[in-house]
């Protein structure tokens, strides 16, 4: 049953893939025909298609296979770019587990103290519209100062992102229980602190599990928003600047390095929903 | 379970209790009025009245889930709420409130867990309480898996767990159909007796009322009195009881006193 789900999700994602690329060298290909017009018309195509705007997805795909020159050593570009990736993906990782720690600590205070959600919630709104670009260097430099590697200061940003999805929906799942639900804990004359461990924190789940999928890929936006703005040696963040340099010489690898972010976020996302499936997908399902 | 020779004292004893929701506002609810009522341990007694005559309410005065704004309410001689603290009822509400997330034997358990109960005694008791409501074989199974009915009863095995004296149910069978929430009344009678608990059970159904109880408690609506007790002895019932003209000439009582409720 899961199993088909999963071949069934990757079947999916194959046929997009190739519908995609479909696309990609259809409009290029038409493009070329016509010198980037409609067809039979005076009207420009809002992309042009040369080579440096829309490289073929099959030199893109090529480039993966070939050989870059990182410091001493020859690599495979798949290769580079996963090192680059798997970096980044921890700096991501201590990102979002600080986010979901801060995020679901600031719910359950907002739960805990109704002022808390009325003094907290909207400076939690105003947080996220501080333009990333503005704020990475601010706590990069801030990092710096107190003598913490980068990967700190990275690691930050990243939380700065996930925090907030976690906090506005796990406040709203922390309250989502009846209040029956809430009465007849109260009739065993639970705790607070059992009431929200033995119901409100399992009722949250189908709200927070969302918020983790949010969380996930935005806590690698994040860690390579932070590697660009701070100009870190390694990740994927330092792969991309260094190929957006290059773009006019060499576009295909900036295209690769952008593969390799979006699957990246793929992947986090994967291990979030496969966290959700084990933690919550048991016992949904109404016998047949 | 206990002996029903100890019947000794007033399970629940309320005097001149009022209930006002937001008092002093626009929205002003005077739900209860000089409320007395004495239910003995053992007994089984339903409060029945047209919707929103404060029933629930009540029941919520009982369960210290609401404070009087006038008045007290005793349970087993001390306040509501060190019987809350005592664990001294259980309550099962119209939806069976079970937690999702749970299987058939963790809900039953909840109450015990939060008791601190060990694993082992708990599990022992809630396979008691799993045959008790004739669910063995469905402790693995969770919530959403079983009909209504079921959840119900899963709900009433919850309720009586920690072997509660006083057991508080608003409308449990309301969402029932007719011929599930009769056979639902024969096996609550069945607990009843081998349990020996003290019932106060509120409901809609006239027949039900008279079915179930030893003492049919009616109310009058805004502000919630009591406009009459009448008293009912069934004797050991049964579903023939149903056909019994005892039984008609019960229902047949209810239903007037609740027309006269209603003509105001
Ligand atoms: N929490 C509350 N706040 C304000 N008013 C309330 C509240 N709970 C109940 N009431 C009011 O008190 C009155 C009695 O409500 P209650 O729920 O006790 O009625 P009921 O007899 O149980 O009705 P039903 O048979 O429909 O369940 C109603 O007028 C209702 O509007
Ligand atoms: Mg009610």
């Amino acid at each position: 049953m899961t199993k088909r789900k999963a071949l069934r999700t990757a079947f999916t994602l194959l046929v997009t893939l190739v519908l995609f690329v479909l696309l990609w060298e259809g409009y290029k290909w038409v493009g070329q025909q016509t010198d980037d017009h409609w067809p039979g018309t005076q009207f420009g195509l809002p992309v042009s298609t040369d080579d440096l705007t829309m490289p073929h997805a099959g030199d893109i795909f090529n480039e993966l296979t070939d050989e870059i020159r990182a410091g001493r050593e020859t690599l495979p570009m798949a290769v580079y770019l996963a090192k680059k990736a798997a970096f980044t993906f921890l700096e991501a990782a201590i990102g979002f587990s600080l986010g979901v720690i801060v995020g679901l600590m600031l719910a359950i205070f907002m739960l805990r103290w109704r002022f808390a959600e009325r003094g907290f919630l909207p400076w939690i709104n105003v947080s996220q519209t501080v333009p990333l670009i503005a704020l990475a260097p601010i706590v990069v430099t801030w990092a710096r100062l107190q003598g913490y590697p980068d990967m700190v200061g990275i690691s930050l940003i990243a939380t700065y992102l996930t925090f907030f999805p976690v906090a506005v929906s796990g406040l709203r799942g922390l309250q989502s229980p009846d209040s029956s639900d809430v009465e007849l804990m109260r009739s065993y004359a639970a705790s607070w602190s059992s009431t929200l461990i033995k119901l409100r924190l399992p009722a949250a789940r189908p709200f927070l599990f969302p918020a983790f999928k949010l969380a996930a890929t935005l806590s690698v936006v994040g860690a390579i928003v932070g590697e660009i703005s701070i100009g870190t040696k390694t990740g994927l963040g330092r792969a991309i600047l260094d190929f957006a340099q290059r773009y006019s010489v060499w576009p295909e690898r900036l295209y690769a390095s952008v593969i390799a972010a979006s699957l990246l976020g793929l992947f986090v996302f994967g291990l979030v929903n496969a966290a959700e499936w084990l933690v919550i997908k048991k016992g949904r399902e109404v016998l047949k | 379970m206990r002996e029903n020779s100890e019947i000794l004292e007033e399970a629940v004893s309320i005097r001149a209790a009022d209930k006002v929701f937001n008092p002093d506002s626009d929205n002003e609810v005077q739900a209860l009025l000089g409320i007395d009522l004495d239910v003995k341990e053992g007994d089984f007694i339903s409060l029945i009245g047209p919707s929103g005559c404060g029933k629930s309410t009540l029941l919520r005065l009982i369960a210290d889930l609401l404070t009087p704004t006038e008045g007290e309410v005793k349970v087993f001689g001390k306040t509501a709420n060190q019987a809350r603290l005592d664990q001294d009822y259980g309550m099962v509400f119209q939806h069976s409130g079970l937690f999702d997330w749970r299987d058939i034997s963790a809900n039953i358990e909840l109450p015990l867990e939060l008791k601190g109960w060990s694993k082992a005694d708990r599990q022992a008791r809630s396979g008691e309480m799993l045959e008790l409501v004739r669910l063995e074989e469905f402790k693995d199974h969770y919530p959403r898996q079983l009909s209504g009915g079921m959840q119900q009863r899963v709900s009433i095995a919850r309720a009586l767990s920690f072997e509660p004296r006083l057991l508080l149910m608003d409308e449990p069978f309301g969402a029932l159909d007719e011929m599930t929430r009769e056979h639902m009344q024969v096996e609550l009678l069945r607990i009843w007796r081998e349990t020996g608990t003290t019932v106060v059970f509120v409901t809609h159904s006239i027949p039900e009322a008279a079915f179930l109880s030893s003492k049919v408690v009616v109310l009058s609506p805004r502000p919630g009195r009591i406009h009459s007790e009448i008293t009912v002895d069934l004797g050991d019932r049964t579903d023939e009881t149903r056909e019994d003209p005892e039984f008609f000439k019960a229902t047949t009582e209810v239903r007037e006193a609740l027309r006269a409720v209603e003509a105001g």
